[in-house]
């Protein structure tokens, strides 16, 4: 079918392949475009002056987390760094307490108190929303932990981007996890820049081959395939779960926004930016196999795009209605009353 | 409905900016993520997306424009069918809800002019009470190493989720042979040897207390603890309130602190004011058996983050403990170890026993030392040290960490905001001395306090010679 056909092979694994179900791909191609409304919303919302701070737009790696999260169990876990609103959507938590939390208002998942790069849910197992870079390894190395301490099942998806991926105690966690048979997912997003400095320019090697010198294994898939991403985290977490210990995979993405809000972008070319526009979207992709496989009609991919237009409406005025925090909740949540 | 595209704020910083080039003329079609314009901002030249679909109906600000505010609307976007008069200004053509004014208005509703009062802002609160004393009619003498392993064991026999981490604490026993026997009891499940990896293993610790399990991590030494204090701060002690409330972080970070002997700058730091610092954790550093055992039984089962600092010297030292299970100490509690009137002495850790010796040496000279053993260093017992000052009208504090922004310059701010009108003297610090350890003995032996030095000092709060 056409999505084999736009494969790129020489870039990715072969694994064997499990086709998605048409209301599987219809799934996942709302789930890109909730993400990606909700994130040009973000930045018009940045614009206007009612989110401040740091903003870091998920925009063009949509389908990573889409993908691996159709891999992934109630009981599964996930952890990211600051570029976090894509996660928590996939996640299924609630649109208008993401935005809310941006704002900074009292509707936010974390009261206001967090913010971007602090969010959080643990109804729906989204373990932050981390500001220090590389910091959730290890953390999600815990979370890993504790599912084999508890024999529960479970596994942990640790997302990271190609920065992070240097930093130290990602390889203090990759040799605790290969050495205990933790059940982790590790999930490179390599968008190519980590700020400003092209991977190039900041890593030796192949990053999908850190895990190594560890014995973990790891594999470069084409992140910008959400039909792609789900194979490959079909299988690995597979391999995860039935007791093997960690696994990395390298996700080749790209964002399209700057680094944060305030990133005019000089460190790389509009030609590139717009070849991955126009010819390496996930979302357009997707969208052309389902029309060219029959699944959709034009009709109904409108009237989902008007549906997710519709939530992100929502959740955007719920984010200006709910009221800033009491002045009051400067005190609470700093420790818990034993 | 035609759409407003208003001025951008580009940067955390940004009030206006410069409409330096439009990308798109009057007439064209565009699509989302669309370059629209070109902005020059406090910092940078950015480019304007569109977020919106359609044609732009008018340019508002044109081209080279200077000094234009965040918000001011710079172009009209138009739908199929619809045309400028629409959207001129003065038709009450409705503007749509995501190009409408700012929606932080002023309201009226200021913040008010005082802060919410919070728990560090007023009058020193009461320590929780403690029913401790009642258990000290049936004792056995033990040292502080066996009183932290019974308190572990006790604790991990009690509750499943505790387990206990670090380097060397299964099959050596402990480096300081601290966890000896607990591998045996336990099992290598939860008695767990790390690799030499602090900033790993404290930040997989902490990801295990998100999801609900009980840590204990112990570092080797607290100095190696540098390594993984980004976990300890950033992903410890500031999840609860970055989540809301959501994510609690039961966990105890324990090891010895502090000087032991003869091991210079690199192993010998006393960093119990780096983390008294730190809301969202707590801080003990006891310094009997029977508080190490009582404390760490509390540090276990507390919801919190908890920093026990031990002593490599006290490890050996033996005290009388409580043979009773149910032998709890609270954690924000200090205790006095040496009724007096007139002089207070604060210490904490290995300093309580130099403290009270200085306290005998006094007592030759007619000076009544009174000696409050801090316990917990975060929360501060402020109230039974406020309580001393007002009976002795001086105080004398004693740690073995450095002068500037220590427990002691800490205790000097605080008699000054609760207790000025009781001081008959200034506060003294006895500290470690301004410099990193020196390895020779008789250097470091002028680096820390002795009871000589508490003794003198003492004497000088109370004018004497």
């Amino acid at each position: 079918m056409a999505a084999s056909r736009r494969r790129p092979k020489a870039q990715t694994e072969s694994a064997p392949k499990q086709a998605a179900s048409a209301d599987e791909m219809i799934k996942y191609y709302r789930e890109m475009l909730l993400i990606r409304r909700f994130e040009e919303k973000a930045g018009q919302l940045y614009g206007m002056g009612l989110i401040g701070g740091f903003c870091h737009l998920y925009i063009g790696q949509e389908a990573v987390v889409v993908g691996i999260q159709a891999a992934l169990k109630d009981n599964d876990d996930v952890i990211t760094s600051y570029r976090d609103h894509g996660h928590m959507l996939a996640c299924g938590m609630d649109p208008k307490g993401v935005m809310a939390e941006l704002t900074g208002r009292r509707g936010g998942y974390s009261k206001g108190k967090g913010g971007s790069m602090h969010m959080f849910s643990r109804e729906k197992n989204f373990y932050g929303g981390h500001g220090i870079v590389g910091a959730q390894v290890p953390l999600g190395t815990g979370l890993a932990f504790s599912h084999k301490y508890n024999k529960d099942d479970g596994l942990s998806a640790v997302y990271c981007g190609d920065g992070a991926i240097n930093q130290g105690q990602v390889y203090e966690s990759f040799n605790m996890a290969a050495l205990w048979k933790l059940p982790v997912l590790y999930v490179i997003e390599n968008n190519k820049y980590a700020m400003g400095t092209s991977q190039e320019r900041a890593s030796a090697g192949e990053l999908h081959q850190r895990g190594a010198a560890y014995g973990i294994p790891g594999h470069q898939v084409n992140g910008m395939d959400v039909l792609e991403v789900r194979e490959a985290a079909d299988k690995w977490v597979d391999y995860i779960r039935s007791g093997n210990g960690p696994v990395i995979l390298e996700m080749k993405t790209y964002r399209y926004r700057g680094h944060s809000m305030s990133d005019p972008a000089k460190y790389r070319t509009k030609e590139e930016v717009e070849k991955m526009r126009s010819e390496s979207d996930p979302i357009d992709n997707l969208k052309r196999v389902l029309l060219e496989g029959g699944y959709v009609t034009e009709d109904q991919l409108k009237e989902i795009d008007r549906e997710v237009k519709a939530v992100v409406t929502e959740a955007a005025e719920f984010s200006q209605q709910s009221p800033e925090p009491d002045p009051a909740e400067l005190w609470t949540d700093v420790l818990i009353e034993a | 409905m035609p759409i407003e595209v208003l001025m951008p704020a580009l940067s955390p910083t940004m009030t206006e900016g410069k409409l330096a080039k439009w990308v798109k003329k009057e007439g064209d079609e565009v699509r989302s993520g669309d370059v629209l314009a070109e902005i020059e901002t406090d910092k940078a030249t950015m480019e304007v997306e569109a977020v919106d679909e359609g044609r732009i109906g008018k340019i508002l600000v044109a081209e080279g424009t200077e000094n234009v505010a965040v918000n001011t609307p710079i172009a009209v976007i138009l739908a199929d069918g619809e045309s400028v008069t629409d959207a001129v200004s003065g038709s009450p053509a409705p503007a749509p809800k995501v190009a409408a004014e700012p929606v932080v208005q002023d309201t009226g509703a200021h913040a008010p002019a005082t802060l919410p009062v919070g728990p560090a802002s007023g009058p020193a609160a009461a320590p929780p009470a403690s029913d401790e004393d009642k258990f000290f009619d049936k004792t056995v003498k033990k040292t502080v190493r066996e009183a932290l392993r019974d308190a572990m064991a006790e604790e991990m026999r009690r509750d499943p989720t505790v387990f206990l981490m670090g380097e060397e604490v299964a099959q050596y026993q402990g480096a300081y042979k601290v966890s000896q026997g607990l591998l045996q009891e336990f099992g290598a499940d939860r008695v767990i040897d790390t690799p030499i990896t602090e900033i790993g293993f404290a930040g997989l610790g902490v990801g295990a207390a998100f999801r609900g399990l009980r840590p204990i991590v112990e570092f080797m030494t607290f100095n190696f603890a540098m390594q993984a204090i980004d976990h300890i701060v950033n992903s410890a002690a500031k999840t609860l309130y970055m989540s809301g409330g959501q994510m609690g972080c039961p966990i105890v970070f324990r090891g010895p602190n502090g000087a032991a002997a003869r091991v210079a700058a690199q192993h010998s730091q006393d960093f119990t004011p780096w983390y008294a610092s730190v809301p969202g954790l707590k801080v003990v550093a006891p310094y009997s058996a029977s508080d190490f055992k009582g404390l760490m039984k509390s540090a276990i089962r507390d919801p919190n983050p908890v920093i026990f600092l031990e002593n490599e010297i006290l490890y050996g030292q033996s005290f009388e403990v409580p043979e009773s299970e149910d032998f709890i100490v609270p954690i924000g509690r200090a205790k006095i170890r040496r009724a007096g009137t007139d002089v207070t002495i604060t210490a904490h850790s290995l300093m309580v026993s130099y403290a009270l010796a200085a306290a005998e040496l006094l007592e030759k000279d007619g000076i009544s030392a009174e000696v409050i053993d801090l316990r917990t260093i975060r929360p501060l017992d402020t109230e039974t040290i406020v309580n001393s000052v007002k009976k002795t009208n001086r105080l004398v504090t004693v740690e073995e960490a450095w002068p500037t922004c220590g427990i002691g310059a800490e205790l000097s701010a605080l008699m000054m905001e609760q207790a000025f009108d009781y001081l008959d003297a200034p506060v003294i610090r006895v500290t470690g001395l301004d410099v990193p350890m020196p390895y020779a003995a008789n250097l470091e032996k002028l680096v820390l306090p002795s009871p000589d030095r508490i003794a003198e000092a003492a004497k000088k709060a109370c004018y004497r010679k």
